[in-house]
């Protein structure tokens, strides 16, 4: 078992995501992460997901969807191949901000993204280890909240969405 | 070519007319009598059938397009009309048949709220349906219903469902039909790389004991010739998958018979000594392939096939060569050497002796008291045409009918494969059988299977289709029973069945029915079925406790094949 990104292209129509996750659905595969967005190219969306698994699935997940009739294209790449960052947020009581807090701050690359009266919000965009790790730590300072997105990634092969679509 | 403005209801009709449909099997209901209102108009350019139950009309229409070659249509109304549809749909899409299924639907404002038959069929049917959608506005009705068409035929075919809202029927838009000929987001298949011929004739050239299976890919890519010319020029010995019967005749010197868990001995028995096995249009399903880590190891594979999710997704292959086999085909048929492999042939001889012997004669010239289900069909054998469509349901006697009748040619196999839908036979035969009265379409079911859709004698009755309706009665869920008997102590837990009196209803329906318990009266019942001018309904009382064989039992290898 290993992690893999699957990418996909589409056409942007109501009900496509169901019938991507139906696919995972029927074989009991879950999805670790997922992200939507529409494409640079109006129209089109790309949507990311994250999964462990053999790569014999994979490539049984990648080929099931391909054959959704307005999908453009799918693919897939281990971790090697692909660039990507996840975002995430941790809300921390004021009252825990200390010098020690600040240090941690610095040590992380973190940033206070907004400060309240009760709380401060911090955010770390990196890896998951990167905000797993920030998040362990933030547990002894009263975090009170945390959120972190599913994975936004670049694939390194020079491949473009026009390739898929002439 | 702009009209002036018709209502939706109208657009519907008028497209279904424009892609040439002749037939629409249905029912009506709330949220589609609109469309009903239009069909009123338009009954002397396209045949509505009023079947008894939306199964009923899906199933006619799966039954319609096996045989056609065209695209199946039904309608049904929203809410339980659509829901009803949904067994055909995942029918139609495990075997690859197309279809265009229009829904009704609640109002466009009222979706969402529960209102009255509202069911969300789009969620519903997703996973059973090659491409589904929507249509909430009348303008996008035509270009949704020709979207549809041209997605059910293309590539590998499949079922598809347009669900359209009542306002989208009542309003008015413009009608102007522009067909479907493809999108960016649908390739239907890839054009056939001749590397890859060239990497398949080499494994073929070089094989001492090659082995061709072919599947229902064969008669949807219309390769039936290519692959009789490439069977008589490298004298390769062919077998067939259930769907992938009548693609070749019988009684071709190259064909030895069928494949999976009720198919022919040597079929079986050899997949596991080939050195070159080379599938046609066929997706290696469970049901052929047996235990799947002790399936054709030793042999190099070479899949012709059209979906790329197909390939490699059960068997693993040494050359897989994508796109249409029709195209394929007949570049390997320039490519590979004229050959003959007599002494491989003669092994599938030896052992078919050997099934004829065991099993065979058993069947069709029993000596026990109690009819078989291989005698009958050996004697309809006798009378039916060449051309005859079999139409089977599940169990028993599917796999009995299977292979006992004599298939020469091609769509003349209509029976649920992948999903072993019960109750498919009736209207699936009621289908077929609209799309040419003058054929002969031959109904063949069990007495479970028939009970579960025997309200469509009521259709048959009403359009008059000439069926010949076989019913094979042993008062037993007779595949359930055969596997209780042999894995589950003989525990016949409710698979016995009180059955009505089958000739009396078919009575009441006005066919004309005939029931048989004596071999001697069996051969004088087969001819008057068949001299019978209009449906004919034929029950024969066979052995209560007979079994399929050969069989190969759940998660068996195909060399684990049994005679008894």
């Amino acid at each position: 078992m290993k992690r893999y990104t699957i990418f996909v292209i589409t056409e942007n129509f109501i009900g496509i995501l169901n019938r991507i996750t139906i696919i995972f659905t029927r074989r009991g595969i879950n999805i670790d992460a997922l992200t939507a967005s529409e494409s640079r190219i109006p129209g089109i969306h790309r949507i990311t997901i994250e999964v462990t698994a053999n790569e014999d699935t994979v490539i049984q997940l990648v080929n099931q969807i391909e054959k959704i009739i307005d999908v453009i294209k799918a693919f897939y790449h281990e971790d090697e191949g692909v660039v990507y960052q996840e975002i995430a947020l941790y809300k921390i009581p004021v009252s825990r901000l200390d010098a020690g807090l600040e240090k941690i701050i610095r040590q992380h690359n973190a940033k206070i993204i907004a400060a309240e009266p009760e709380f401060v919000v911090l955010e770390l965009t990196g890896h998951k280890e990167q905000t797993q790790e920030l998040l362990e730590i933030l547990k002894g300072y009263g975090l009170s909240e945390f959120a972190r997105s599913g994975r936004v990634a670049v694939a390194k092969r020079m491949l473009t969405i026009e390739s898929f679509i002439k | 070519m702009k009209d002036m403005m018709i209502r939706g209801a109208d657009i519907v009709v008028r497209s279904l007319i424009a892609e040439q449909a002749e037939v629409i099997f249905g029912y009506p209901g709330g949220a589609i009598m609109p469309v009903y209102d239009a069909l009123y108009d338009y009954h002397d350019q396209v045949k509505h059938v009023l079947t008894r139950h939306e199964q009923g009309a899906i199933h006619a229409a799966q039954g319609y397009a096996r045989v056609s070659g065209k695209v199946g249509v039904c309608i049904a109304t929203s809410g339980p009309g659509a829901t009803n549809l949904i067994t055909g749909l995942a029918d139609a899409q495990i075997d690859s048949t197309p279809l265009v299924c229009i829904t009704g639907q609640v109002a466009a404002h009222l979706l969402g709220t529960d209102a009255f038959q509202e069911t969300d069929v789009v969620g519903i049917s997703m996973p059973a349906t090659k491409w589904n959608i929507q249509v909430r506005r009348v303008e996008d009705i035509a270009p949704a219903i020709a979207k549809g068409f041209f997605i059910a035929r293309s590539g590998r075919p499949g079922p598809v469902l347009i669900d359209i809202t009542k306002n989208a029927q009542t309003d008015f838009g413009e009608f102007n039909y522009v067909p479907c000929l493809g999108f960016r987001s649908f390739k239907t298949y890839v054009a056939v790389e001749k590397t890859k011929i060239q990497q398949a004739a080499e494994l073929i050239n070089k094989a001492e004991r090659p082995y061709l299976l072919f599947g229902q890919g064969v008669v949807l890519g219309k390769a039936e010739a290519e692959l009789k010319f490439f069977l008589e020029k490298t004298g390769i010995p062919a077998a067939s998958t259930l769907l992938g019967s009548g693609a070749l005749p019988q009684d071709h010197p190259n064909y030895v018979g069928k494949l999976g868990m009720h198919g022919n001995y040597a079929p079986n028995m050899l997949t596991n000594q080939c050195d070159v096995l080379i599938a046609v249009g066929m997706r290696f399903d469970d049901r052929v392939t047996g235990d799947l880590k002790r399936y054709a190891k030793q042999a190099k594979v070479i899949h012709l096939e059209l979906d790329p999710a197909e390939v490699n997704k059960n068997v693993k292959v040494e050359v897989a060569v994508m796109g249409d086999c029709r195209e394929s085909l007949s570049l390997l048929n320039e490519a590979v050497e004229g050959k003959k492999h007599d002494s491989w042939m003669g092994r599938f001889r030896e052992l078919e002796q050997q099934e004829k012997a065991e099993v065979v004669q058993h069947d069709i010239t029993p000596t026990k008291m109690g009819l078989t289900m291989g005698e009958v069909i050996h004697q309809v054998n006798q009378y039916k045409a060449d051309d005859a469509v079999l139409v089977t349901d599940v169990g028993q006697h599917q796999m009995i009918a299977w292979r006992y009748f004599n298939y020469k040619r091609p769509r003349t196999q209509v029976t649920s494969g992948g999903l072993g839908t019960m109750g498919f036979a009736l209207p699936a035969a009621l289908g077929a059988q609209l799309h040419d009265y003058s054929r002969q379409v031959i109904c063949v079911v069990g007495d479970g299977g028939i009970q579960m859709t025997i309200q469509e004698l009521g259709t048959i009755m009403q359009t008059k289709a000439p069926v010949k309706i076989v019913l094979l009665n042993n008062n037993y869920l007779g595949m359930v029973r055969q596997w209780q008997q042999m894995f589950f102590d003989k525990r016949y837990s409710f698979t016995e069945l009180d059955n009505p009196d089958f000739v009396k209803i078919a009575e009441a329906y006005n066919i004309k029915s005939q029931k048989v318990s004596d071999r001697v009266d069996l051969k004088e019942a087969i001819e008057d079925m068949f001299i019978h001018d209009g449906p004919f309904f034929l029950e024969v009382v066979v052995e209560k406790e007979d079994n399929v064989f050969p069989m190969i039992a759940t998660g068996c290898s195909v060399e684990e094949v049994r005679l008894s």
